[in-house]
């Protein structure tokens, strides 16, 4: 191959990782191909859609608009493994999506719901129009989005009314 | 009963965990990428072709054009024979000697990565001679215009007629004529993920295995069997998650034909995954087209006659396997299609031109129907000074109608616009809004509400592509298999991207069988595996695939009751299985579970008496009979406001009040209609694939080319009517089209109620700040 | 697509950056956030040879303030702006803008001094700072200068910015007590390009106002002020008669560039609708 390549270490969803990797590699392509965390997706590649939302040292960014060597000494987490240390969030997260159906092909929904899991830390009791503005980088072409909103307000009605231990 | 209940999916729990496997997902060993060199230019003549630069690169093994091609795949015409006389011209995976719209490909580069490939994408050059551009079907069938394809006189790849009754005395006589000038910009269907596929080729057994974003698995095979020239039962295609579809789905594409031919040709698996940029370019495209509409009313409000004229802009090839002619065809035929009226005129013409093929994308046809005779009706009620609303309401196809034959040719069965009407104005206060309405606006702010009627086709029938030519199954087979553990496998012909049609399904055997859901997987998407069937498209999942479920599931619960009649020595009418146990009706005693029977069948087979030849494992299968469709209705009402400065506008609420008959999961419905909607909307006021005059798309990313979001979208209420089809057992009619069929036609009237005091108008989709504030004379 | 191939190097300090740069002038770009020059790249739009990462010198993260002045290092994201309390309070006019800028997590990765380098004619910040007649940091190996954000934007993607220079600062001046400071823009949808949109800062001053300073986005190749119509709002008191002149004024001042969706004409109007809507609220507060 013709590309120049770095040796990068990093952590990702909790384990040291050291990888040679090409130098124009972007984050979310070296996490899907490379390591195997294929939760995150790739819909356009200029951070407009959000499917490849990933979290970067404690933030939300765009996998496809940071390259994998620049989280070189990171820590990143994907989907497969957000929720560590958070108090159950995004498992509630998760399974209120399910039971509300606020997903269908689920392309979108892992960056969905990063986005989701994010606003709720920074603001346990958002309005609908916050929830909405919050997650307005978020393409979704299957639901309404309703559902979605749903969601996370019912998560953030439950914690309110019965705070995780 | 667990077929009508919300039932959560169990796919989703894997979706939601990020374990979902997509196409590129899936890497093979010795895994080849593809990147594909595409025409810069819309019309252009192909010279020579140099791809020494590009082997010469490190990591590039193979750079294969359509005469590499010729020997590997044949090509093929988009006819259909339903409509004699539709051009078909000859299109070929990769482009032969001229290219048609900017982006087809000529030349295929094979890489040991998809970067290395564009790498070598970019160093191929062509010899490009350039072709005057045909971007509009006005300019294409002008008589001067440059013809797109050299075995056709000029560029109409179709034209047809509907005569109904005197269309023409009825307009002469009419009290009021309401006429406008529609423009349908063209869109698509924007699935999240991009169109994907794997192809492997195994030469020893000259065997291709494909993983493919795709609706139809079975399709597919018969497709790539044919024009790769393989046996059938050598091609296995599987649909693993499919991140939308949408329609977008459903056809045959060349750039993964390419994928095929290269796997053949290479024998190595080859990924192919669409980037935004190419799904703009080269997917299947929807709508654009420009329909010109007259209404007839009497002075009561009495609709007369209506005539439509709609001027198709096409593609540059039809549609394969499907052709592209369902978008025209649907919108002369279901124009006015919830009304009764006696005197209808309507022309198509399609023309073939320098843009993307137009294909089939979600609710075909039916959003302009349903726009131009809506906005024709707002129209005609405002100038007689009646409520549009009554006006619908005397017009309606109403239950003492039905079935009948609509003067489009559509046969109807059942519909319930006035009880969805009702339902709706249940909902929505439209006196209090009048109320809100006027008192805003001596604080200028200008609402708007929009109401539409609309008619759903689902579930093609087979006539429609049998008569037509093509393999294109419209019969749904469902095959059960009972488990040594007495659980359930279901093989259904059906997919699911997400809508949910497997959980639908797993509802229908487990209800109908009497076990509990959780006993019943669905297994679907694989052509070697499950039975023949069309996929999932149309709106066909739940009317198709859900009645040959239900005919599955009750032929296993016969056979399972005859088993356990002749080991209990009991009359089987005498029982029935609820929760998985063998239940005498009588007394609720419940004999023994199903998992006895299924022990005793598969492993003591001699216990159960000689003359019971009971199958625990049925196949049923399921089409309708002598109707090309069926059809569900709704009611749309939209509620904007208009910022008359900017020419923005929001959706403040939404409501669809819909009847897809018997509702197997109303959980699942309701997400489905409302992101129906929602692509509706997005219809109505973002999306548009801009081309310039040269053919160049202005509109190649997400950037320029605008989705719905969730800060600009509305809560969408929602409601049901139930009208099951009586054509049966299940009664399920569909619901996939609904929220996308009537939304346009809401916005639009919404839009134009709300600049009403401005005596502007507006009739162009999407409707952007600019058309809107020079509608309104603002600049 | 994928990004073409290029080589990276990831500086350790500002000097070594500024001494890769001095080397390697126009075949190299500056990363830093990367959300303007990945979606280029991944585009294929840009094809630098080396990429240097600057993303990382702590030299170009600092946020100070003087006695006159607020000077934000070129490394300082949209989202630590938007958390700032400083910002907030003496940039009010930077504080509402950074609010309409792309999303969430776009915010956490773009940084001041890339969006300022990278010129987009629709990009906020570029507006704020020359409304508020901002002074760049424009530092090499041959030193340091200061350029006037008047001076820096030069037209679509240009900027005074010399090929082995990098944006380390900007320095911007505190707001008046009693200023004004509105921000507005109108687009498509959260997060999109303006349309148009327009940054206004003023003192009131005896029923009307002086040090007006009005700049506008997306209807040039480069954002730009509204002399005509700043010195028309500074010539007498503010009332509805100077509005609509003010409104007509700016509407006749501004010449955007074709584009097929957005006509000049519709963009020369938003402008006018912008300013009217801006001076409204500028009165609201004036009878409060």
């Amino acid at each position: 191959m013709s590309s120049k390549s770095r040796r990068i270490t990093l952590t990702v969803n909790g384990e040291a990782v050291a990888r040679d990797v090409p130098v124009r590699l972007n984050l979310v392509d070296f996490l899907r191909h490379d390591l195997g965390f294929t939760g995150s997706h790739v819909g356009c590649e200029q951070g407009a859609c959000g499917a490849c939302t990933v979290v970067l040292d404690d933030q939300t960014v765009r996998g496809c608009l940071v390259l994998a060597v620049q989280a070189d000494g990171c820590v990143v987490q994907t989907i497969e493994g957000a929720g560590n240390g958070d108090n159950g969030l995004m498992a509630e997260l998760q399974a209120m999506f399910h039971l509300l159906n606020a997903l269908q092909c689920g392309f979108c929904t892992p960056g969905m719901l990063l986005s989701a899991h994010e606003l709720l830390q920074a603001n346990p009791l958002p309005s609908r129009e916050e929830i909405r503005d919050y997650l307005s980088g978020n393409f979704c072409r299957c639901t309404g989005y309703q559902a979605i909103v749903d969601a996370v307000a019912a998560v953030s009605r439950a914690r309110r009314e019965a705070p995780a231990a | 009963m667990t077929i009508g209940a919300e039932v959560p999916r169990d796919r989703a729990k894997r979706l939601l965990s990020g374990r979902g496997r997509y196409v590129d997902d899936i890497n093979l060993p010795r895994m080849l990428h593809l990147a594909l060199v595409r025409s810069p230019h819309a019309h252009a003549r192909i010279g020579a072709i140099d791809r020494a630069d590009a082997l010469a690169l490190p990591g590039i093994v193979a750079v294969l054009t359509a005469a590499d091609l010729e020997t590997a795949v044949s090509s093929w015409r988009a006819a259909h024979k339903l409509f004699p006389g539709m051009a078909a011209p000859e299109q070929s995976a990769l482009a032969r000697d001229v290219v048609r719209w900017q982006g087809e490909a000529v030349a295929a580069v094979l890489g040991e990565s998809r970067a290395v490939a564009e790498d070598g994408a970019e160093r191929v050059s062509v010899d490009w001679r350039e072709l005057p551009a045909v971007m509009d079907a006005n300019q294409a069938l002008a008589p001067e215009a440059a013809v797109l394809h050299g075995d056709m006189a000029n560029n109409l790849a179709f034209a047809a007629e509907i005569t109904a009754g005197d269309a023409e005395a009825a307009f002469r006589a009419a009290a009021h004529v309401a006429e406008e000038h529609f423009r349908f910009h063209r869109h698509s269907g924007v699935s999240l993920e991009p169109r994907g596929i794997i192809a492997e080729f195994e030469p020893g057994e000259s065997r291709l295995t494909v993983h493919q974003s795709h609706q139809t698995p079975h399709q597919q095979q018969d497709l790539y069997a044919r024009l790769l020239g393989l046996p059938e039962h050598k091609v296995r295609v599987i649909c693993p998650d499919v991140g939308g579809a949408f329609g977008l789905k459903h056809h045959l594409m060349a750039d993964e034909l390419v994928a095929c031919a290269a796997a053949r040709l290479l024998c190595r698996p080859v990924k192919y995954i669409a980037d935004r940029l190419e799904s703009f370019l080269s997917d299947v495209h929807c709508r654009d087209h420009e329909v010109h509409a007259r209404m007839a009313f009497s002075p009561t409000g009495e609709i007369l006659a209506l005539q439509v004229d709609d001027l198709f802009n096409a593609g540059a090839y039809g549609q394969y396997p499907r052709s592209s002619i369902a978008e025209g065809n649907q919108i002369i035929r279901l124009t006015g299609a919830p009304y009764r009226h006696a005197n209808y005129q309507a022309n198509l013409r399609m023309a073939f031109l320098n843009k993307s093929i137009l294909g089939h994308i979600r609710s075909v046809g039916h959003p302009i129907a349903c726009a131009v005779a809506e906005r024709l009706i707002d129209l005609g009620a405002s100038r007689l000074g009646l409520d549009p609303i009554a006006v619908r309401r005397r017009n309606y196809l109403n239950e003492a109608d039905f079935p009948t034959t609509s003067v489009g040719g559509v046969e109807f069965e059942n519909l319930s616009f006035t009880a969805c009407l009702d339902k709706a104005l249940e909902i929505i206060d439209v006196a209090q809004f009048r109320q809100e309405q006027a008192e805003l606006r001596t604080r200028n702010v200008h609402r708007g509400i929009g109401v539409a009627t609309f008619v759903e086709l689902t579930a093609i029938g087979p006539e429609y592509y049998g008569e037509g030519g093509q393999h294109i199954s419209a019969q749904e087979t469902c095959l059960l298999r009972l488990e040594a553990s007495g659980a359930v496998r279901c093989y259904t012909g059906a997919t699911d991207q997400g809508q949910g049609i497997d959980t639908g399904i797993q509802q229908v055997v487990a209800g109908v069988l009497g076990v509990p859901l959780s006993e019943v997987e669905v297994i679907s998407g694989d052509s070697a595996l499950c039975p023949m069937g069309g996929g999932s498209w149309g709106s066909r999942g739940a009317a198709l695939a859900g009645e040959a479920a239900l005919r599955a599931a009750a032929t296993l619960r016969q056979n399972i009751l005859a088993i356990a009649a002749s080991l209990l020595q009991k009359n089987a009418t005498e029982l029935t299985i609820e929760q998985g146990m063998v239940v005498d009706i009588a007394t609720t005693y419940a004999h023994m579970a199903v998992s006895e029977i299924s022990r005793i069948g598969h492993f003591q087979p001699y216990s159960i008496p000689g003359d019971v030849t009971a199958d625990l494992t049925v196949v049923e299968r399921y089409a309708t009979r002598g109707r090309l469709f069926l059809a569900g209705n709704g009611v749309q009402i939209a509620i904007v406001e208009v910022d008359v400065d900017t020419g923005i506008v929001r959706p403040l609420r939404h409501l669809v009040v819909h009847d897809c008959g018997r509702i197997l999961n109303p959980l699942l419905v309701r997400e489905q209609i409302r992101g129906g909607a929602v692509q509706g909307i997005g219809a109505a006021l973002y999306e548009e694939l801009r081309y310039d005059p040269a053919g160049q798309l202005l509109t190649g990313s997400f950037a320029d080319y605008l989705v719905p979001m969730a800060g600009e979208m509305p809560d969408i209420e929602v409601a049901h009517i139930e009208t099951p089809t009586e054509t049966s057992v299940l009664g399920a009619k569909g619901a996939g089209e609904a929220g996308t069929a009537g939304a346009v036609g809401a916005i639009l009237n919404a839009v134009n109620d709300a600049i009403s005091p401005f005596a502007a108008s507006i009739a162009e989709v999407p409707i952007t700040p600019a058309r809107l504030l020079r509608a309104l004379g603002r600049f | 697509m994928k990004a073409p191939d290029f080589d990276y190097e990831r500086p350790a300090d500002l000097p070594g950056a500024l001494d890769l740069l001095a080397r390697h002038g126009a075949e190299a770009s500056l990363i830093a956030g990367g959300q303007s020059l990945l979606t280029l790249l991944n585009f294929r739009l840009a094809a630098p040879e080396l990429l240097i990462d600057i993303g990382r010198l702590a030299a170009l993260k600092q946020l100070v303030e003087t006695d006159r002045h607020i000077e934000i290092g070129g490394l300082l994201r949209h989202c630590d702006l938007a958390a700032s309390p400083l910002i907030a309070r003496a940039l009010p006019l930077l504080h509402q803008a950074i609010g309409h800028i792309a999303h969430p997590a776009v915010r956490h990765r773009g940084t001041i001094g890339g969006s300022l380098a990278m010129a987009d004619p629709a990009a906020e910040l570029a507006a704020c700072c020359l409304a508020l007649d901002g002074q760049f940091s424009l530092l090499s190996t041959r030193g340091q200068r200061w350029v006037a954000a008047g001076d820096f934007f030069q037209g679509i993607y240009a900027t005074a910015l010399a090929p082995d220079e990098i944006l380390t600062a900007v320095r911007l001046p505190k707001g008046e007590p009693g200023g004004i400071s509105i921000f507005d823009e109108v687009a498509r949808r959260r997060g999109d390009f303006a349309l148009a949109g327009l940054a206004f800062a003023a003192t009131p001053q005896a029923g009307g106002l002086k040090g007006v300073r009005l700049a506008l986005l997306g209807v040039a190749d480069r954002p730009i002020l509204a002399r005509d119509t700043m010195a028309l709002l500074e010539s007498g008191p503010l009332n509805q008669a100077r509005v609509e002149q003010a409104a007509a004024r700016i509407v006749g001042e501004v010449d955007p560039p074709e584009d097929p969706a957005y006509p000049p004409a519709y963009r020369r109007h938003l402008v006018g609708v912008l300013l009217r809507r801006t001076l409204q609220r500028v009165l609201m507060a004036f009878s409060a």
